[in-house]
């Protein structure tokens, strides 16, 4: 096997046995992103001289016998709205293009401590606005499986670059589907945790009621060992809840049995992909045989996802990006003898892209007086159903397992002029979000144009564990997990 | 919903955005097509149904009342598209 | 037509809390500008805010002082404009679920005690600072100081129920003295921690709607709450009287011109957009905290003052002055308990001391006199040992130097000559050196006498105790008859 291809657990056993060490690994990867990164745009800044420190570090501590974190000397790419002290933050904005913070996300800290190697950081759709990774200051990241195609986003850098094995594995945020949907286009395992989870300290705010940072893996292990080493509570996080933190390796034990598992009508549509709904119920199919217990269940409001999620988000970025002024730090426009106003629209113009701007805008909107009521308060209301609809469904079932997207990843520049069409996309991610609970999206299949298949399994508040146990069980039975030509 | 010129300009007033005629043109129409989709929501009967602001019922998340002193003006400027001394500068401020 | 004003204020009162609202940067006043400031407060991206106790606590103290009703759940919202001070584009303050609704403050005025009703008290955090060369008109640029970004402050509204500048001003005062009673704000108005804005509308007596009002700024002093609001009122009504309208704006007192001038702001009609901040979680107050705060209340003036009346049998105005400030009230009860005699500890307090303290500016706290010292010397006044006249020259001694007054009148020697032995051989002498004058006042001219008097005070230089003098004077020139 190239190193390349290394999972976390499998580089983990090579670094603690010291057959191969932290820097070689670090090395093999930073050329093998310098030979695909031009092509596929899974990065926007990649960190060597950083990667290589940390790598001689990592492997420090494991020459000294420390070998109990699983991610020390692991080779992983942060997104970019992630803040990194001392490298920079793009957002893939041109607002933050030269922003360096001066600290540290919490997530990163922790990942950091724990020994892992960054390699730099990953593309994105602009303030991860997007379902493509299209809307990006860089240029848009491709998909490995068909670099013609978008990688899915808003984390699409992360996900091209952990399935095109350009890092071990990635970390992702996840608002509305960022996490989950990226990985369902590029057949790798990405997780939304429960709200609350992962601290927010030090992510560049989207929508802060709804943002999650998560990880992004080859695997359900690699993806249950990311998590648990960035889950935990944060006193800098008022909405970081304060609860132990399971050992999530221990739900992987491939044991369904008796597990009900919860499938929504809502979530399998007329007008799907075909293919996506045959690879799903497929999959369904083989956890049944492993003693899992099929459950019709009802989301009744999750034709209003979209909606409610659309108007939540925008209404809570308009307020959150209000601070790119050009006044403290990142973009400011040119113009000498301009006034204070001037300055202000000029700077939020030029730094902005067009989504961003369409999402600030119909934020505003919904906010503005006369029309809160209507539209912000109304979306926050249907929400408290979207929620209800879940905590009656989980009544029935432990898990709920969905498709993760109607359809697999679409041509490069599809959808960029009807942002609608692009935003419904996220039907089957939203909702999850609406209601804080934790989502994965694990590969089960391939269409026969040879482009992955997401299936989204759901959990309780606070119960990824069960989520791992499930996807786990999956992976098990069906390892034949389309392996990517880059 | 039809959300004409002149709301595009209000709202872009608001959030401080300059655009051009042809982008008052496009967000009047993509908001438009958007807010009509959204228009859906009025489907649902939301009488009594309490808002959710948070996902997770959390109440009262506090510190103690300690100084921890910041990482210094050097710092917190470090980033400033324009300073002067110890301040962050802005273009005049009036029109 | 004859008009009466509406008057409603807005008062913002810096928390004393040692570090900010929602970060840990000192709240200090006069730090070089943005020293006090840290990613949080200055909004770098993907910073989020964790709220301090110590600030709901001290909200709470005023809230239950103030008699108003704790909400057992209250929200912070965003409320979101573009201004170089704001640092996030938004402040994070209470809109539909503040702190605490209703209470009131009883002010003193012509009429009696009145009540005056609040509206609601919420948190909220201050923004910085946007300095200019010159005026805004004219400056080319602006300097951008956030130390103030986040401090914690509470805004007091009051219900439009004041009805003349000097009711206003009255309510300020007595509300600064509460505030500064519970230890939660020191009230001072030049450095900003005690903030004043007002809505000022004018109607015709007797009528019950409301006129247009305007929202009036930048009246940092008492006097200036005053002159702008009686400018502001006789501004509306010349305006009416002049057939035109009054426009709904926000004016500034100018404090070099005396006028109010308007804020001629292009600005949009003020769209705020408020909504629940996502990043902080609700407030959620237990009646045992509200019970605990409610327990540990010091006593506030109205009550003080009460009891000053009632136990030291003190006039209403002593008691009312004596209780301005806890500091002042706790100085005269420490020298009532070494001189038991209230009345004149007041008049020394209330004449001598408060006389020297507002000639120096000074508070209670940075004067030399203690109230041991002020009460070891009205003892002495009172046991003989030095007169009432000398005594204001020890005064004036004690403040200057800060020394205890046996020690000044011991080095003085501005002991009172009490020996009637001492004071026998003095008399005897001065009767025998002024025959003629002992001659008259026995032929009847009683007059006399304060001649006698003044003699023997020349000759003990004004220290013998004229009481004893008297009687000693009046005793010789009888016997002798």
């Amino acid at each position: 096997m190239d190193l390349h291809e290394e999972t976390i657990q499998g580089l983990h056993t090579k670094l603690a046995r010291r057959e191969v060490s932290s820097e070689e690994v670090t090395r093999h990867l930073l050329a093998r992103i310098s030979q695909l990164n031009p092509e596929l745009n899974a990065y926007i800044t990649v960190t060597e001289e950083e990667a290589l420190a940390q790598a001689r570090e990592a492997d420090q501590r494991l020459a000294n016998g420390d070998a109990t974190s699983p991610l020390c000397g692991v080779p992983i790419a942060i997104k970019d709205n992630m803040n990194t002290r001392g490298v920079r933050t793009t957002c893939a904005s041109r607002m933050l293009e030269h922003f360096v913070p001066p600290f540290d996300a919490t997530a990163v800290r922790k990942l950091r401590e724990a020994g892992a190697v960054f390699l730099g950081k990953t593309n994105m759709d602009e303030f991860a606005m997007g379902s493509s990774t299209e809307h990006s200051l860089f240029g848009p990241c491709r998909n490995p499986h068909d670099h013609e195609r978008v990688p899915g986003g808003s984390s699409g850098g992360s996900a091209c670059a952990v399935a095109a094995d350009l890092c071990i594995a990635a970390t992702g945020s996840d608002t509305g589907g960022s996490i989950r949907q990226p990985a369902a286009y590029c057949g790798v395992v990405g997780m939304k945790p429960t709200y609350g989870r992962v601290s927010r300290f030090g992510l560049v705010a989207f929508a802060s009621s709804l943002d999650q940072i998560g990880p992004i893996a080859k695997d359900v292990t690699d993806c249950s060992l990311l998590l648990q080493a960035l889950c935990g509570y944060d006193p800098c996080d008022s909405t970081s809840v304060d609860s132990a933190v399971p050992d999530f390796a221990s739900f992987l034990t491939g044991d369904v049995r008796g597990l009900r598992i919860g499938i929504p009508g809502e979530y399998f549509i007329e007008g799907m992909d075909a293919e996506v709904e045959e690879a799903v119920r497929n999959g369904i199919r083989i956890l049944e045989k492993e003693g899992a217990r099929p459950v019709e269940i009802s989301l009744p409001h999750t034709a209003y996802g979209i909606p409610v999620y659309y108007l939540i988000a925008t209404a809570e970025a308009s307020s959150n990006l209000a601070r790119y002024d050009g006044v403290k730090y990142g973009f400011r426009a040119k113009g000498a003898s301009d006034t204070l106003r001037q300055m202000y629209h000029r700077t939020r113009s030029e730094g902005f892209g067009a989504e961003v701007k369409r999402r600030i805008m119909l934020g505003t909107y919904a906010l503005s007086s006369g029309y809160y009521d209507a539209y912000y308060r109304k979306a926050q209301q249907v929400c408290t159903l979207i929620r209800q609809d879940f905590v009656e469904a989980f009544q029935h079932c432990d898990v709920i397992v969905t498709p993760t997207v109607p359809s697999p990843a679409f041509p490069i520049g599809e959808k960029t002029g009807d942002p609608l069409q692009m935003y419904l996309l996220d039907i089957f991610t939203t909702t999850v979000n609406l209601a804080g609970l934790p989502g994965l999206s694990m590969p089960c299949g391939t269409t026969s144009g040879g482009l992955p298949v997401g299936m989204q399994i759901l959990g309780r508040h606070f119960d990824e564990g069960t989520v791992l146990k499930t996807a786990f069980a999956f992976e098990q039975q069906t390892l034949t997990t389309s392996k990517t030509q880059a | 919903m039809k959300v004409d010129k002149k709301d595009v300009e209000y709202v872009a007033m608001l959030a401080r955005i300059e655009l051009s005629e042809e982008e008052k043109e496009l967000y009047s129409e993509q908001l438009s097509t958007i807010l009509a989709f959204f228009d859906r929501l009025k489907e649902v009967d939301t009488e009594n149904v309490q808002p959710t602001s948070h996902v997770v019922d959390l109440v009262n998340a506090y510190r103690s009342d300690q100084v921890r002193p910041g990482p210094g003006v050097e710092e917190v400027l470090a980033n400033a598209p324009d300073r002067a001394q110890r301040f962050f500068r802005v273009p005049k401020i009036l029109d | 037509m004859e008009y009466e004003a509406v008057i409603g204020l807005e008062i913002h009162a810096q928390l004393l809390t040692e570090s900010k609202i929602f970060c840990g940067c000192s709240t200090q006043f006069g730090a070089e500008p943005n020293e006090n400031t840290c990613p949080v407060c200055t909004g770098m991206p993907g910073v989020l805010p964790v709220l301090n106790r110590r600030v709901v606590e001290l909200a709470l103290r005023t809230a239950v002082a103030l008699k108003g009703e704790i909400a057992p759940r209250s929200v912070f919202a965003r409320k979101n404009y573009f201004y170089p001070d704001l640092p996030k584009g938004y402040q994070i303050s209470q809109f539909e679920a503040p702190l605490s609704l209703g209470g009131y403050v009883e002010i003193e005025g012509d009429g009696g005690t009145r009540r005056v009703c609040l509206t609601r008290i919420h948190l909220e955090e201050d923004a910085g600072k946007l300095v200019y060369e010159g005026t805004m008109e004219k400056a080319d640029a602006g300097y951008v100081d956030l130390n103030r970004t986040g401090v914690p402050l509470i805004e007091i509204v009051t219900e439009p129920e004041l009805r003349s500048p000097e009711e206003a001003a009255a309510f300020l005062r007595k509300l600064r003295s509460i505030l500064r009673y519970l230890e939660v704000c020191d009230g001072n108005m030049e450095q900003g921690s005690l903030r004043c804005d007002a809505n000022v509308s004018i109607r015709p007596v007797g009528s019950e709607g409301l006129g247009v009002r305007t929202e009036m700024k930048n009246m940092n002093s008492f006097r200036f709450v005053e002159h702008a609001l009686e400018y502001e009122i006789q501004r509306q009504i010349a305006t009416l009287d002049d057939g035109e309208k009054i426009i709904q704006e926000t004016r500034l007192w100018d404090t070099s011109k005396n006028v109010t001038m308007s804020m001629r702001s292009k600005e949009e009609a003020h769209d705020y957009r408020y909504f629940p901040d996502p990043d902080l979680v609700p407030v959620e107050i237990d009646s045992t905290w509200v019970e605990e705060i409610r327990g540990n209340l010091p006593e506030l003036p109205d009550e003080k003052e009460n009891r000053f009346v009632e136990a030291y049998e003190l006039p209403i105005e002593d008691a009312r002055t004596l209780t301005a400030t806890a500091e002042l009230a706790d100085y005269f009860e420490k020298a009532v308990a070494r001189f038991p005699q209230a009345k004149k500890v007041s008049n020394w307090i209330l004449t001598e001391l408060l006389r020297e303290l507002n000639r120096d500016e000074r508070e209670i706290g940075g004067c030399a006199v203690t109230p041991e010292h002020l009460s070891g010397m009205l003892a002495m006044i009172e046991d003989g040992s030095i007169s009432g006249k000398i005594g204001k020259q020890v005064f004036e001694e004690m403040y200057r130097t800060g020394k205890e007054p046996q020690a000044i009148v011991k080095e003085k020697g501005w002991v009172q000559i009490q020996d009637s032995s001492e004071l026998a051989g003095v008399i005897d002498h001065v009767l025998v050196s002024h025959p003629d004058e002992v001659s008259k006042y026995r032929a009847g001219k009683e007059k006399v006498f304060g001649f006698f008097v003044g003699q023997v005070m020349k000759a003990t230089r004004g220290q013998a105790n004229p009481k004893r003098v008297n009687e000693l004077l009046r005793e010789k020139l009888q016997s002798d008859n």
